[in-house]
């Protein structure tokens, strides 16, 4: 297990070393929800709509796609040189492998949230800082799983054409429960509700998180076994 | 020390290995020639564990802890410097920590890298990026060196270096597996010689002191009996 | 009588039986009170469903077994379930709305059976193009599995989570934990017409099947 770990830390550091490197992944993923902020912001009517209703749906949206758009980096890399063969030939199990892709992908996608919580209490005046450690704990709940799916489907599209079009096109699907409890217990929260509240829908994001790591560590050999 | 039995993979209607049985001892150097679609890759990485054949076994004494591979891709990673590199794929096989530095120096020093050491990868000459790959391989001090077509590419110089270099990993007891479909690259390092067509091998035995122009005759004549 | 052959009369034989569902649906069913006419749809509406998840249910089992026993036509059975799921799935999602509009007043609502078919329909959508997008047999089936059986485990979370956030479809007349309250002639319809969009299943995959296997 410390080995597996260890591995995994190895991949995984070495992925977001690559990232700072090169930046463009993640410069895109916060262009990107800065601009989604910006227009979301614009096309609604503020008189119409309080903010505080449609603000959670507004963020969640825009990290989804945001996330979706950076998770083909993982794989990308690998490819460039075949360095994914030396991967598999390395003496490490295929489970640190993922492991340290979805670490690597964790840590690049909370990066992300990161900018886009504070341009979005820029835009959209919302006190998220009352409640923010509920509101941290509902971000890694909902990311966790999604990104674990996303990580274990980018390992295959990437081989395919139009790689970043099919990596939404299956992943969007998955991203509906957690998505939907998300909007939900954000929502309650900032209503000034209590995290106790939304009990059913935080066992349903762990319900869930726990089912697709565990599930998609499984079915990653399957991707990169010939 | 390395050996396959039987040996068959076939994918869809296609038969790429079909009953390929041989063994090869430390110190050997078995060269196999064949035209392009033989299997000689794939047979490769069938030997490096990369493909699972669908009929018959084969294996590496040590497994994956004691195979280099060295292709016409680099794997290595673009944005990092080759010292970065030759870290990360070290640490990834275990090297200990202490004998880290002292092979990256003396690898850096045998294969001419050291002006380019804290030089990312993709600045780097063809050439130079192969002899960097070539570093990457032996790192971890590899009992077992597979080679897919090592001298594409490479220019006249390169491709001579190369030549001593793998004569002389030969002469300290590795062995080592080359495909090629150039006979006049192969034939000096080879101390055995397999002529592969259509997923088998169509001769196999010592090289006995014969030079290129015997061999490209001899395959020539053993392709038109198969 | 080849896998194709016996397929297209088992279609046909399906065929011809939901139209004698519809003759006993249209003259012999009595007409629901609330709903009026409309509610017939019914009978062609939930079967529809229950193929649809048989068909997604099928493709995931036979993703697990392909991963672990490898024969391909476990994959190629999948990929035909697939095909003939989609199918379902656009005959649920057309004839929902054509059954909501006169009843609710609206051609769509966001409530979980809905929404759960037609997440289900883009799963089989997903499905179908990365398949297309694969050429190579062996990584395009061991692919196929792993988005099948991701698909398959997704959709209770779907269910779920749709369920929890607004229930406005009809609650659950049959498969209740007390006696079913549909009037008995209406659930004999019903159960005939599952049993009709069973063989249907049948017979289309048989006959996908059969074309899969021509097409290698």
């Amino acid at each position: 297990m410390r080995e597996l770990l260890r591995h995994a830390w190895l991949i995984a550091r070495k992925d977001l070393q690559l990232e700072f490197r090169s930046r463009t992944a993640l410069v895109s993923a916060f262009v990107f929800t800065a601009l989604v902020l910006v227009i979301f912001e614009h096309g609604r009517d503020p008189t119409a709509v309080p903010t505080i209703d449609l603000a959670p749906s507004i963020l969640w949206v825009t990290f989804s796609f945001a996330a979706m758009l950076g998770l083909n980096r993982a794989f990308q890399a690998e490819l460039e040189n075949q360095a994914l063969d030396g991967l598999l030939l390395a003496p490490i199990s295929r489970t640190s492998l993922f492991w340290g892709k979805l670490g690597a992908n964790l840590v690049f996608v909370a990066l992300v949230q990161v900018v886009g919580v504070l341009l979005f209490i820029l835009f959209f005046n919302v006190p998220v800082w009352r409640v923010w450690l509920p509101f941290l704990l509902v971000c890694a709940l909902a990311t966790v799983g999604f990104i674990a799916v996303g990580t274990l489907f980018s390992a295959m599209v990437v081989r395919t054409r139009f790689a970043e079009l099919m990596l939404p096109v299956l992943l969007l699907p998955f991203l509906l429960p957690p998505l939907i409890a998300a909007v939900a217990i954000t929502v309650s929260l900032f209503a000034g509700r209590s995290l106790s509240e939304s009990g059913g829908w935080l066992r349903l994001l762990a319900g869930y998180d726990l089912a697709f790591v565990s599930l998609a560590t499984f079915l990653f050999p399957a991707t990169v076994t010939e | 020390m390395l050996w396959a039995r039987e040996l068959s993979h076939a994918f869809g209607p296609i038969r790429a290995l079909d009953g390929i049985s041989f063994t090869l001892d430390r110190g050997r150097t078995l060269v196999i020639f064949g035209p392009n679609g033989a299997g000689k890759t794939t047979l490769l990485r069938v030997l490096a564990g990369l493909v699972r054949p669908t009929g018959g076994s084969a294996g590496v004494e040590g497994g994956r802890r004691a195979i280099g591979w060295i292709g016409h891709q680099s794997q290595l990673y673009g944005h990092l410097t080759v010292r970065e590199n030759l870290r990360f794929w070290g640490t990834l096989y275990d090297v200990p920590a202490g004998d880290l530095e002292r092979r990256q120096g003396e690898l850096l020093a045998r294969l001419g890298l050291d002006a380019r050491a804290g030089q990312q990868v993709r600045t780097l000459s063809r050439g130079e990026t192969q002899r960097a790959a070539i570093a990457r391989a032996l790192m971890h001090d590899p009992a077992v060196l597979l080679l897919d077509e090592p001298f594409t590419g490479l220019d006249r110089l390169a491709a001579e270096e190369l030549g001593r270099l793998l004569g002389e990993l030969a002469a300290r007891g590795r062995a080592t597996v080359l495909v090629t479909h150039d006979v006049k690259e192969g034939t000096e390092l080879a101390s055995d010689v397999a002529f592969m067509r259509a997923g088998r091998f169509v001769a196999f035995g010592p090289r006995g002191g014969r030079d290129a122009a015997a061999l490209t005759a001899a395959y020539r004549e053993a392709v038109a009996g198969a | 009588m080849t896998l194709a052959q016996r397929g297209r009369w088992i279609t046909i034989g399906a065929l011809v039986l939901l139209a004698g569902i519809y003759v006993r649906a249209l003259h012999f069913t009595p007409v629901e009170l609330h709903q009026g006419a409309a509610q017939k749809i019914f009978y062609l509406h939930v079967p529809a469903a229950w193929s649809a998840m048989l068909s997604m249910g099928l493709v995931g089992l036979a993703s697990i077994l392909f991963l672990i026993m490898k024969d391909a036509r476990l994959d190629r059975f999948a990929a035909a379930s697939a095909e003939v799921g989609t199918v379902f799935c656009c005959v649920m999602l057309t004839t929902g709305p054509l059954w909501a509009r006169p009843i609710w007043g609206t051609w769509w609502t966001w409530d979980a059976r809905l929404t759960l078919t037609l997440m289900l329909f883009f799963l089989f959508i997903g499905y179908q193009v990365l398949r297309g997008a694969v050429t190579d047999p062996r990584l395009r089936a061991n692919y196929a599995a792993v988005v099948g059986i991701c698909g398959l485990i997704l959709l209770p979370f779907i269910h779920l989570s749709v369920y929890l956030f607004r229930t406005l479809h009809p609650q659950p007349i049959v498969l209740k934990p007390s006696a079913p309250s549909l009037p008995p002639e209406m659930l004999v319809t019903l159960l005939l017409s599952f049993g009709v969009f069973t063989l249907l299943y049948v017979g289309f995959v048989m006959q996908r099947y059969a074309l899969g296997d021509r097409d290698e």
